[in-house]
């Protein structure tokens, strides 16, 4: 059992955090949520239907942990590919690209890009299709602090325009920049809070400390 | 299903295909310096050459289709971007149907090309059409990656991918009835080779080259047809919407 008893909610328009150290769960919880983790017990419901049932297909927008992208495409290819199964026309493409920066990148092949870069097309091509429910497994990873900045803004702008993010991490002190955290650690979930109410709750400022006296409270 | 989704995965490996100009020269050039060799090894009127021509122009768009798309099809599994798919409002048979249709086009291109060579330049002669040499090796190389597609399921890496070519179609290619007729095989080995599809699809281009259309020469294409709905099956069944 990876995950046992765990249950969450995620409210909607918000961007919720997924902390934890690498190993506690994230990517399995995730990967439940948009219906690709074979379950063994226990029910993932997303706006109102079962995890990666039919319905959900075309609301869900997913970005695996490593970019997973054509790497011999272009960045137009590769999102080009995409909005073509997602029924999209071309200027979600161009949207994309905008969104996550890669305009001077449009025509070079995926596998002579930065790991940044890389990780934004991939980025791009979950942001097809204006999904309801956008989950990203550690979407700014391998950035510097001004695309991480960059990014961020991107998830609020889309969250106040009622989009629903689920953004993983395993560094604290983008926890700052979520609406809504659950603290993850070796498959169960410590907490689900607002930064501040974890702060309240602990009384430690710093976000990286307030996880570390759960940790430390829960053994 | 959906048709814009089929051809979107059809165009995309193309376009893989065109951003990869080294194995596409490969996949279009091989076959014909193969036949080349073949023809100036046994010589021109020789009837080795008549003999086995024909077939071999049939087997080779077999060979090359199933290497590419188990390796094509392994990529997908590896790189993360069949599971993002598989989150995707996409039929399982868009994946599949795209990827045939893909492959059968460059299957095109290569049996026309190594026909073009084999009859006009090598002076090879078959009995019955021409086009039925190309239109029957176009279904091989649909055969061919429907099986690359169903074995890549069994493949974690790609050099265990390649390995895979040798261990499946070797055997066809022993046992098909190219090496020794397979009226002249001890018993078990005819049995065997009964078993395989590409023995009927063998036996179908030798038909084709002496103009032998018979009932016989039917049921080979039907078995082809119905080894391709059973390997598109079985490769289906290996396409997971969830994996642990």
């Amino acid at each position: 059992m990876v995950l046992p008893n765990l249950s969450c909610v995620v409210a909607a328009g918000s961007v919720t955090g997924l902390l934890g150290p690498s190993g506690s769960g994230k990517s399995t919880l995730i990967r439940a949520i948009v219906g690709v983790q074979r379950v063994a017990d226990g029910s993932v419901e997303v706006l109102g239907h079962p995890a990666g049932s039919k319905p959900l297909r075309a609301r869900v927008g997913y970005m695996t942990q490593a970019p997973s992208v054509y790497g011999d495409l272009s960045v137009r290819e590769n999102l080009s590919f995409f909005a073509r199964v997602l029924g999209q026309p071309s200027a979600a493409v161009d949207q994309a690209i905008i969104d996550v920066s890669l305009t001077d990148c449009g025509e070079r092949v995926v596998n002579r890009l930065s790991g940044g870069q890389r990780a934004r097309v991939s980025l791009a091509a979950a942001l097809l299709g204006s999904p309801d429910l956008l989950v990203l497994d550690e979407p700014t990873v391998g950035l510097d602090p001004v695309l991480r900045r960059e990014l961020w803004e991107l998830f609020h702008r889309l969250a106040s325009g009622g989009v629903t993010l689920l953004v993983s991490s395993h560094v604290m002190d983008e926890a700052d920049r979520c609406d809504q955290l659950l603290l993850l650690r070796e498959g169960r979930l410590l907490v689900q809070a607002t930064p501040e109410e974890l702060r309240a709750r602990t009384g430690v400022h710093d976000l990286d400390g307030a996880f570390l006296s759960l940790v430390e409270g829960s053994e | 299903m959906s048709s814009l989704i089929t051809f979107a995965f059809a165009r995309r490996v193309l376009e893989q295909l065109r951003r990869d100009p080294r194995t596409l020269v490969l996949i279009l050039g091989v076959p014909c310096l193969l036949e080349t060799l073949l023809q100036q090894l046994f010589g021109r009127h020789s009837v080795a050459f008549q003999h086995v021509g024909a077939p071999l122009l049939g087997l080779f768009p077999f060979v090359a289709m199933f290497l590419v798309t188990s390796i094509t099809m392994l990529r997908e599994r590896t790189s993360g971007t069949l599971e993002r798919l598989m989150t995707m409002p996409l039929h399982k048979v868009d994946v599949l149907a795209g990827y045939g249709i893909a492959f059968a086009l460059v299957a095109v291109l290569q049996a026309a090309l190594v026909s073009l060579l084999a009859f006009g330049l090598l002076g090879l002669n078959v009995a019955g059409p021409q086009w039925l040499v190309v239109a029957l090796a176009v279904g091989n190389a649909v055969l061919g990656s429907s099986l690359g597609l169903f074995v890549s399921a069994f493949a974690q890496t790609e050099f265990q991918a390649v390995q895979f070519m040798p261990a499946v179609v070797f055997p066809q290619i022993l046992l098909c009835g190219l090496f020794v007729p397979r009226g002249h095989m001890a018993d078990w080995l005819r049995a065997v080779s009964d078993a395989l599809p590409l023995s009927y699809a063998y036996d179908a281009l030798a038909r084709t080259a002496a103009n032998v259309l018979d009932a016989r020469f039917a049921l080979d294409v039907a078995v082809v047809a119905g080894c391709i709905v059973l390997a598109v099956t079985l490769g289906a069944a290996t396409l997971r919407r969830r994996t642990a």
